[in-house]
C-alpha cells in the first residue's frame, strides 16, 4: 500500500510542477498581450485625438463657408433668415383635404334601424 | 519531575548528631533550588530574545532586500490596469456650448541634436538648412561644432519635415516627443482662446502653458491631471461667433474702421455666446508681443474686454434709469433742455448744435439723445447717488470674466466729483469703461434690474445677484430704448421681428495733446432684444469708423454700430432660435370658454 502512495504522491507533485510551470508561462503570456493591447488602445486614442481635431479643423465655419460659395449652384444655401421661421399655428391643422369635384359615383347604403338598438 | 526535598531526613539525622544546625542544609538546598529556577528562566529568556532578534533581522533583511530591489529596477506602469483616458492628454481641451472643439493636444516632436554623437555636421547642417529655410547653414555648423553637447533646434515639427530630417539619416538628430496645442479654427475666438506656449522643456515631454485668454485664466483647471480628460466648456457658440466676425469684419471694412469689437450675452445666465475682437490673429501662431507702437492697435489687444473707452450717450440711460428709480421723474416729465447750458466755464452743447429744448420729455431726452437734458437730470440725481448707481452697475471696478486681460482693464473713473463731472459722465465722458462693463449694465437692464456678472463658461444658471433697480424701472427703460430705435437716433437697428431696443453712442476720442479728436470717434451701439421680453444684449463698438456713403463722411454710431448691429441681430437672431414675431400677437379665433 505505502508504495502505492509515494508513486501516486510522486506523480502528483509532478502534475502541479507542470501545471505551475504552464501557469507562469501563461501569466507572463497574458501580461504580454495586455501590454500590447495597452500600446494599441494609447495609439488609438492619438489617432482618436488626432482625428477629433481634423474634424474639427474641417468643420470649422471659414472651410463651410468656402464650400457653401463654391457648391452654390448645386446646393443654394443662403445664411439663416428671420423669414424662414414660421409659427406653428401657421401651419394649417388637421391638414386640409383637396376640395372634392363632382360625385360621379354615388353609392346607396341602407340598413334597418332596430327600435331597441344602441343609438351612440 | 522529583523535586530535591528541602530537608532529607538523611542529612538531618546527620547533622543533628554532628550537633551542626539542620537549617543551613534547609538553607542551602533552597539556595541551590533557587540558582537552579534562575539558570532555567534565564535559559529561557535568552531563547526568546534569540528569537525575537532574528525576527527582527529577518523582517529587516526582508524590506531591505525589497528597498534595494525597488530603488535598483527600472519604474515600470502596472500592466494589470487599463489606463483611463485621461492619461493620454495633459492638457483640457476646450469645447464650445455644443460641444464643438476649439481647442485641443497633437502628438508632435520636438528636433534635437547631440553634437558630440554627429557624423558629418558639415552635411547635417546644409541638410538642415535645406529643410527649414529660417535657418543658416554657417549659423547651424557653427553651432554644431563649437564644442557643445546638446543643442534644441526646433521646437515643433510637422510629419513631413520629422520624415525629412529621419532622411538624412545623423545619429547625432534626435527627435522628442511634444504635446502641442491646436486651434482647428484659427483666428476664431482668438481673443476669447488666447494661445498658449511651452514652458519648462525637457526631451521626453514639455509642459504646455497658456499666455493669454482663458488658456491662462483657466492655466491651473486646464493642467489638473484629474479633470484633463474632462474639456473645459464654454458658454461660446462656434457658428453664432463665426457669423459674429463675419459681418463684424465686413462692416470694419466697410466703414474703414481700425478695429471692432462685439459681444453678445444671455442676459439671464450672464453667458457670453459670442464675443470677437477685430482685427483678430491666429492663436496657432501667435505673434510677439508688440515693442513698438501704441498697443491697443496690436492684434493681440482684446478691445471687448482689455480697450476701456469713453463711451458715450450710450450711459444717458443709466442716468434716466437712475431718475427713474429715485423717482425723481416718470417716462412723462418734462425737464429743461434748453441748450446749450452753461456751467462755469464749460458749455454743454448738443449734436450740431442743435437744440431739442426748452423742455423735453424723458423719453425724448434718451430717443433724440439730449446731452443737455440728460445734463439737468444728472444735477438733479447729485454727485454721491450718480456714483453709486454706477458702481453698483459694475462700472468701477474690472469685470470677473475669466480671460486673463479683465482685471488689468479697470475703468477710468474720474477722482474727484464735482459738478461738471456729474454732467460729463451722465453722458458717458470723462468715463472710460470696456464694452463688456456696457454690455453687464444692459444686462441689468434686460433682465428685469439684476445686476449682472458676465462668465465664459457654459451651464450658468440663471443670475440672482444684488438688485440695482426695480423692474418698474428697467421695463420703462426698456421702453424708452426700444423708442430710440423705433423713431430715435437709431432707426437702422429696426430689424423686423426683434423688438431692437438700444442706445447708440458716440465718443471723440482723446488726443495727446489733453483734447479731443473730432475726426477720430468711437461709436458703439448698445442694445437689447427681443424688447418686451429680452432674452440677449449686444454691443457692437467700432474704432474709428466713417461712413462715406453720403455726400459727405459721417461718423456717428447711428450711421456705423448701428447698422453692423442690426446685421448681426438679423443673422444671430434665427441661429439663437428666436422666431421673428411679426405682429402683435393676436387674440385665438378660437375663444376658451368653461361649460
Amino acid at each position: 500500500m505505502r508504495p502505492v502512495l509515494y508513486v501516486l504522491t510522486f506523480l502528483s507533485v509532478m502534475g502541479l510542477a507542470f501545471w505551475a510551470y504552464r501557469e507562469n508561462y501563461a501569466t507572463q503570456q497574458a501580461l504580454k498581450d495586455m501590454a500590447a493591447l495597452q500600446d494599441d488602445i494609447a495609439a488609438l486614442r492619438e489617432a482618436l485625438t488626432l482625428q477629433r481635431a481634423e474634424w474639427a479643423y474641417l468643420n470649422r465655419p471659414e472651410r463651410l463657408r468656402q464650400l457653401a460659395t463654391v457648391n452654390f449652384d448645386r446646393l443654394g444655401l443662403f445664411p439663416l433668415t428671420p423669414e424662414q421661421l414660421g409659427a406653428a399655428r401657421d401651419i394649417s391643422y388637421p391638414p386640409q383635404a383637396p376640395l372634392m369635384g363632382s360625385i360621379d359615383n354615388p353609392q346607396d347604403v341602407m340598413g334597418q334601424v332596430a327600435p331597441d338598438g344602441d343609438f351612440p | 519531575m522529583i523535586r530535591t526535598p528541602l530537608r532529607p531526613l538523611a542529612r538531618i539525622l546527620l547533622a543533628r548528631q554532628q550537633g551542626v544546625n539542620p537549617d543551613s542544609i534547609e538553607r542551602e538546598n533552597l539556595r541551590l533550588r533557587h540558582e537552579a529556577m534562575r539558570d532555567k528562566s534565564r535559559l529561557r529568556a535568552e531563547g526568546r530574545l534569540l528569537l525575537l532578534g532574528m525576527g527582527f533581522a529577518a523582517a529587516f533583511t526582508l524590506i531591505g532586500a525589497r528597498m534595494g530591489l525597488l530603488a535598483a529596477t527600472e519604474p515600470m506602469e502596472p500592466r494589470s490596469a487599463a489606463p483611463g483616458a485621461e492619461i493620454t492628454a495633459t492638457r483640457a481641451d476646450i469645447t464650445d456650448r455644443n460641444g464643438n472643439v476649439l481647442a485641443t493636444n497633437m502628438l508632435t516632436h520636438a528636433l534635437y541634436a547631440h553634437p558630440r554623437d554627429m557624423v558629418d555636421p558639415k552635411r547635417v547642417a546644409q541638410e538642415l538648412a535645406a529643410i527649414f529655410p529660417e535657418f543658416k547653414e554657417e549659423d547651424l555648423y557653427r553651432r554644431f561644432t563649437d564644442g557643445r553637447s546638446f543643442l534644441w533646434i526646433r521646437k515643433v515639427l510637422s510629419p513631413e519635415q520629422m520624415q525629412k530630417v529621419h532622411e538624412i539619416g545623423d545619429p547625432g538628430l534626435l527627435f522628442g516627443p511634444r504635446e502641442m496645442r491646436l486651434y482647428p479654427n484659427g483666428a476664431l475666438a482668438a481673443h476669447v482662446l488666447g494661445g498658449t506656449s511651452f514652458g519648462a522643456e525637457g526631451v521626453h515631454s514639455a509642459e504646455v502653458i497658456g499666455v493669454a485668454g482663458i488658456e491662462k485664466a483657466l492655466d491651473v483647471r486646464m493642467r489638473d491631471p484629474a479633470q484633463a480628460g474632462q474639456p473645459v466648456q464654454l458658454s461660446i457658440d462656434l457658428t453664432l461667433q463665426a457669423a459674429v466676425e463675419e459681418i463684424l469684419q465686413t462692416g470694419m471694412t466697410m466703414l474703414s474702421a481700425k478695429g471692432a469689437a462685439a459681444i453678445l450675452m444671455d442676459v439671464h445666465t450672464g453667458e457670453i455666446l459670442s464675443l470677437a475682437s477685430l482685427p483678430a490673429f491666429d492663436p496657432n501662431d501667435r505673434p510677439n508681443n508688440p515693442i513698438s507702437g501704441e498697443p491697443g492697435d496690436s492684434p493681440l489687444f482684446n478691445r471687448a474686454v482689455q480697450g476701456v473707452y469713453e463711451l458715450g450717450s450710450t450711459f444717458k440711460i443709466f442716468t434716466v434709469a437712475n431718475a427713474l428709480e429715485l423717482g425723481l421723474v416718470t417716462p412723462d416729465s418734462m425737464v429743461d433742455a434748453n441748450a446749450p447750458k452753461r456751467v462755469g466755464r464749460f458749455t454743454i452743447k448738443e449734436f450740431q448744435n442743435k437744440n431739442y429744448g426748452p423742455l423735453l420729455s424723458v423719453r425724448d431726452v434718451i430717443a433724440k439723445s439730449s446731452n443737455v437734458g440728460t445734463a439737468n437730470l444728472a444735477l438733479t440725481i447729485g454727485a454721491l447717488r450718480q456714483q453709486a448707481f454706477y458702481k453698483a452697475l459694475g462700472f468701477f471696478e474690472p469685470t470677473q470674466i475669466e480671460l486673463v486681460e479683465a482685471p488689468g482693464a479697470k475703468p477710468i473713473v474720474p477722482k474727484k466729483w464735482p459738478d461738471i463731472t456729474v454732467i460729463t459722465t451722465s453722458y458717458g465722458h470723462g468715463i472710460s469703461a470696456s464694452p463688456m462693463h456696457l454690455a453687464a449694465a444692459y444686462g441689468a437692464i434686460a433682465n428685469g434690474g439684476i445686476r449682472m456678472t458676465p462668465t465664459l463658461l457654459h451651464g450658468g444658471v440663471p443670475q440672482t445677484g444684488p438688485r440695482v433697480m426695480s423692474e418698474k424701472t428697467a421695463r420703462e427703460a426698456r421702453s424708452m430704448l426700444r423708442e430710440v430705435v423705433t423713431h430715435g437716433t437709431a432707426t437702422m437697428a429696426d430689424v423686423p421681428g426683434y423688438e431692437v431696443a438700444g442706445k447708440t453712442g458716440t465718443a471723440e476720442k482723446p488726443n495727446k495733446q489733453g483734447g479731443y479728436d473730432t475726426d477720430k470717434v468711437v461709436n458703439t451701439f448698445a442694445m437689447m432684444f427681443p424688447a418686451s421680453e429680452p432674452k440677449y444684449v449686444l454691443v457692437v463698438t467700432l474704432d474709428e469708423p466713417v461712413d462715406t456713403s453720403g455726400s459727405e463722411p459721417r461718423r456717428t454710431a447711428g450711421w456705423t454700430a448701428v447698422p453692423v448691429a442690426a446685421e448681426i441681430v438679423r443673422r444671430a437672431a434665427p441661429l439663437l432660435g428666436l422666431r421673428p414675431v411679426v405682429e402683435p400677437k393676436a387674440p385665438d379665433t378660437l375663444t376658451a370658454a368653461s361649460n
